[in-house]
C-alpha cells in the first residue's frame, strides 16, 4: 500500500506569481545561476536553502531587481511577474518595486521614529493626508504583529525597539507599500530563538494575502513555515517540490545529504 | 498570535486521526462479538474486509507524525506526544487485528449451535470498550487518572479470563463433541484479555508522555 507521503501532490489552482525561464546569470566570468527554471505560486511560502554561495541570494536579488546594483551582472533568459518580463528594461524598477517588498537579515530601520518609518513609504508615493497615513501606520504594524507592542510610542526612535521588534517593523514597513510580494532575505538569522518563531508565524499569516519567497540558512526554519522548498546548489536548482515531500523523501540524493547534515 | 500555532495544528490533526482509529477499532470489536452471538458469518467476513481501513489510517497517523517531526522538530513533551501517537497507533491497530481474529474464529464455529450464551464475553467486550474510550480519552486530555482507570479495568478482564478458560476447560470434559468450539471460544477470550492489555499500554504511553518516565501499569 502507498504512503500519504508518496501521495503528496500539489493540488492547488494557485496563480504563478513568479515563472523563471532558463534563467543565467554571470558576476563577470562566475556563472552564478544556471538554468534556473522555478514558478512561484501565489499566497503561498517558497523557502530556499542551500549552502552559502549556491545562488539563492543571487535569486531573490534578481525578483526585484536589486540585483542590478552589482557592476558587471550579465543576465539571460526570463522572469515573469504576473505574465511580464521584469528583465525587460523597459519595465521600471520603480514599479516592480511598489510590488514587491523586501526584508532583509539584519533588521534595518530608519534612523526615525516608528511612525516615520511605517509613512516612509506611502509618503514617497505621495500620500499626505494625516488620517490615511496614521490607518496605514496602524494597519501595517497590526498587520506585522508589532502594534500592540509600539501603539503608545509611535513617537520614539525605532532605534529603541529590540532586534526582533526591529524586524517586524521592517516587514511593517514593508506591508505599508500593499506589495504584492514579501521577498525575505534570511529575515531572523540575527534574532534570538523566541523572536525567529514570531517572524515565522507571523509569515504564516501573512500568506493569508500575501506570495512570500524566503531565503533561509536554517534548513528548520524552511521546514516549519514554507509550503514549497527550491534546494539550490552551486547555482543550479537541485530539487523544487512541496516542502513535505523535501524534508520527508527528498528525491534527490544531494537535496537528502544537504538537509541531514550531511554536507553545507 | 499564539507561538507555534503550526504545530499545535498539526498536532490536533495527528490526534483526530488516532481518535478515528480508536472509533473503527472499537467499532470492529464489537461488530465482532454480535458476529459472534449472531453466528453471522456475512458480517465476520465484512469485518476482515474492513479491516484495511485500519492499516491505512494507522500509515496515515505515522506519515503525519513523521512529517511532524521533520517539519516542527518538536522537543521534551512535545517530541513525546508525537512519539507516542505512533505508538498509540500501533497498539489500537492491533485492537482491529483482534475484531478480525474473533471473526476468524466465528466463521470457523460456524452454524454449530453454541454451547452456552457468551455473558462473558460480552461483559469483556464492554470492558475493552470503555477502556479504549478511556485509553484515547486520557492521551488527548493527557489525563492521568483516566489511564490510572484504564488499567484497573484490565485487571477485571483479567479475572474475567480466568473464570471463562476454567468454565470452559470444564465443559470439554463434559461435552468432549464440542471441543472445536470450546477451542474457538477459548480463543476469543484471549484476543479480548490481549486486546485490554493494549489499553493498558495505551495508558502507559500516556504516563510517559506526561511525566517524562516509564511505568509499568500491566502487572
Amino acid at each position: 500500500m502507498a504512503s500519504v507521503i508518496e501521495h503528496i501532490s500539489d493540488e492547488t489552482n494557485r496563480e504563478n506569481v513568479y515563472k523563471t525561464k532558463e534563467l543565467n546569470l554571470w558576476y563577470g566570468e562566475n556563472h552564478a545561476l544556471k538554468n534556473i527554471n522555478l514558478d512561484i505560486n501565489e499566497n503561498e511560502v517558497t523557502a530556499i536553502i542551500g549552502p552559502s554561495g549556491c545562488g539563492k541570494s543571487t535569486y531573490i536579488k534578481t525578483l526585484n531587481r536589486m540585483i542590478e546594483l552589482i557592476p558587471g551582472v550579465k543576465t539571460s533568459g526570463e522572469i515573469s511577474y504576473r505574465g511580464r518580463n521584469i528583465l525587460d528594461r523597459s519595465y521600471k524598477v520603480e514599479d516592480l518595486r511598489t510590488k514587491v517588498g523586501m526584508v532583509f537579515q539584519k533588521p534595518n530601520p530608519f534612523p526615525k521614529s516608528i511612525y516615520e518609518n511605517v509613512v516612509y513609504g506611502p509618503k514617497i508615493h505621495g500620500i499626505r493626508d494625516k488620517k490615511i497615513l496614521d490607518e496605514i501606520v496602524e494597519k501595517s504594524l497590526k498587520g506585522a504583529a508589532i502594534w500592540d507592542e509600539v501603539k503608545d510610542r509611535l513617537n520614539q526612535n525605532a532605534y529603541g525597539l529590540s532586534g526582533g521588534q526591529q524586524q517586524r517593523l521592517c516587514i511593517a514597513r514593508c506591508l505599508a507599500i500593499e506589495p504584492d510580494v514579501i521577498l525575505m532575505d534570511e529575515p531572523t538569522s540575527a534574532l534570538d530563538p523566541i523572536s525567529t518563531l514570531k517572524v515565522e508565524e507571523l509569515v504564516q499569516e501573512l500568506k493569508q494575502n500575501f506570495s512570500i519567497i524566503i531565503v533561509t540558512h536554517n534548513m528548520q526554519q524552511a521546514a516549519r513555515i514554507s509550503d514549497k522548498t527550491a534546494f539550490f546548489l552551486s547555482g543550479e536548482v537541485i530539487e523544487f517540490n512541496l516542502t513535505n515531500k523535501i524534508f520527508s523523501t527528498p528525491s534527490d540524493k544531494r537535496t537528502e545529504d544537504y538537509i541531514t547534515g550531511r554536507f553545507g | 498570535m499564539a507561538i507555534r500555532e503550526k504545530y499545535n495544528t498539526e498536532l490536533k490533526e495527528l490526534q483526530n486521526k488516532l481518535t478515528e482509529l480508536g472509533h473503527f477499532s472499537i467499532d470492529a470489536l464489537e461488530k465482532a462479538v454480535i458476529a459472534l452471538e449472531s453466528q453471522n458469518v456475512d458480517l465476520a467476513l465484512k469485518i476482515m474486509e474492513e479491516d484495511t481501513k485500519a492499516n491505512i489510517l494507522e500509515e496515515e497517523i505515522n506519515d503525519a507524525a513523521m512529517l511532524l517531526i521533520a517539519k516542527q522538530q518538536p522537543v521534551a513533551i512535545d517530541l513525546r506526544r508525537v512519539i507516542v501517537a505512533i505508538k498509540i497507533a500501533t497498539d489500537i491497530e492491533r485492537i482491529a487485528d483482534f475484531a478480525v481474529n474473533i471473526a476468524k474464529s466465528t466463521i470457523r464455529i460456524g452454524n454449530e449451535p453454541l454451547i452456552k450464551p457468551i455473558v462473558h464475553i460480552k461483559k469483556m467486550y464492554d470492558l475493552n470498550r470503555d477502556m479504549l474510550r478511556l485509553s484515547i480519552e486520557s492521551y488527548n486530555e493527557e489525563d492521568l487518572d483516566k489511564a490510572k482507570r484504564v488499567s484497573k479495568m484490565d485487571d477485571e478482564v483479567d479475572s474475567l479470563y480466568g473464570e471463562t478458560i476454567k468454565e470452559l476447560l470444564q465443559i470439554n470434559l463434559e461435552k468432549p463433541e464440542f471441543r472445536s468450539q470450546i477451542t474457538q471460544l477459548s480463543f476469543i477470550c484471549r484476543y479480548l484479555e490481549r486486546s485490554a492489555d493494549h489499553m493498558t499500554n495505551i495508558a502507559e504511553h500516556v504516563f510517559y508522555m506526561v511525566k517524562g518516565k516509564r511505568y509499568d501499569l500491566n502487572t
